[in-house]
């Protein structure tokens, strides 16, 4: 075994175990280094109800109430779970119903999750205006043409 | 096999890297300002907006870009780190060297043109979620490294123990790329990757990758420039240094 040999080993060994070491740290923190508790998370109380917490999720079709004053009532959710939320601010431009949303406060003992701050969420899709139109209007033929069946 | 090998390591010496270095920079040089020219053009006028985002998205032609070669740069750098610690092969180390600023400097174009996309598109310059701060983390390993090397005085001690360090912080690296799709991110997931394809327009993608391909000559021609000047001066007492045209005048 030549020397260049042996250090390569160490190399490997090494990194193998360094390797097994970070994913046994990621492994233990798990769900410490999610940004954000789902709707889903919230309703099966992992969510902190003692201090302030992210919640993230789409904001849900017609769903959002502007009042006489800035305060903005809207559910966010996650198809399967849904969370009031209140917030009283200014909403980023990319807030709209169906689009994915952050938004960090408090659940209130009334079931409502009062925002200090709202963030905008979005995906990872990128097209012109065109195809997303074009995009839109395939769906919605095949969703009616599911229901004429 | 054995053949082959040798002309590997013929151009682990020095001597015979610095010419070929030199002759490579002018090319690699060439091909980034056109391509990053061909780029920049198609990302303000050819690329169309954006349906949802509008105009401002067109900062992903380099915010990718710029991120992409952050994680691949410092891949590089490790392997290169590796190849040294196990060959004891000279160039190796400088390589990782040279490669070291150049990784830096596109790990904070990375963060600085997310925060200028994140503050519109968000409503936030910076959160501290698990891809923006994994990216942070990738900043100062590069810096560590360029202190450590610094901070050493006997180079073969520096390199070794920059080594060392490049090659422990590659797990950092998965983590970066990963991070959207392990965890709950603010950050969205990969528009772009090898199992799944593109979820973006094609003129956009075109255009994203023409940026790709000048950053990857831009970073060859500067590292390959950077390495030419850490041979000149680790191996300024080898004759064939003093033999050098550019040395004698």
């Amino acid at each position: 075994m030549k020397a260049r040999h042996k250090r390569l080993g160490f190399l490997v060994v090494g990194l193998v175990g360094l390797g097994l070491a970070s994913w046994l740290v990621l492994n233990a923190l798990d769900s410490n280094l999610s940004y954000f508790f789902s709707p889903t998370e919230v309703s099966q109380n992992k969510a902190p109800d003692d201090h302030v917490f992210r919640l993230g999720g789409l904001v849900e079709n017609g769903s959002v109430e502007r009042g006489q004053e800035l305060t903005v009532r809207f559910v966010v959710t996650d198809n399967a779970n849904r969370v009031k939320v209140a917030y009283t601010g200014i909403l980023p431009d990319l807030f709209q119903e169906g689009q994915g949303v952050i938004a960090q406060g408090r659940l209130g003992s009334d079931g409502v999750f009062v925002a200090e701050e709202v963030l905008a969420k979005h995906d990872e899709n990128y097209m012109p205006p065109e195809v997303a139109d074009a995009l839109g209007k395939a769906h919605a033929e095949g969703v009616a043409g599911m229901n004429r069946q | 096999m054995s053949s082959r090998l040798i002309n590997w390591f013929k151009f682990s010496s020095p001597a015979t890297f610095y010419p070929l270095a030199g002759k490579l920079i002018p090319w690699f040089t060439g091909i980034a300002v056109v391509l990053i020219a061909i780029g920049l053009y198609m990302s303000f006028f050819v690329a169309p907006t954006d349906y949802k985002q509008g105009e401002g998205y067109r900062i992903i032609f380099v915010h990718v870009p710029t991120a992409w070669m952050s994680m691949f740069i410092y891949l590089v750098m490790a392997l290169w780190s590796g190849l040294g610690l196990v060959f004891n092969t000279r160039i190796s180390a400088m390589m990782a060297n040279a490669l070291a600023p150049t990784g830096a400097m596109f790990t904070f174009l990375a963060l600085w043109t997310g925060a200028f996309w994140g503050k519109p598109m968000w409503g936030a310059w910076w959160v501290w979620d698990a891809r923006l701060t994994s990216e942070l983390i990738l900043l100062f390993l590069y810096i560590g490294f360029m202190a450590l090397q610094g901070a050493i005085e006997d180079t073969r001690r520096a390199d070794r123990a920059g080594a060392i360090l490049a090659l422990v912080g590659v797990v950092n690296i998965p983590i970066i790329y990963y991070s959207v799709t392990w965890w709950n991110t603010l950050h969205q997931g990969a528009s772009v990757s090898v199992s799944k394809g593109s979820s973006m327009g094609e003129t956009m993608l075109v255009t994203m990758l023409i940026m790709v391909l000048g950053f990857w000559s831009y970073a060859i021609a500067v590292s390959l420039a950077r390495v030419r000047s850490l041979i000149l001066e680790r191996e300024r007492d080898s004759t064939w240094v003093s033999e050098l045209s550019e040395v004698r005048r």
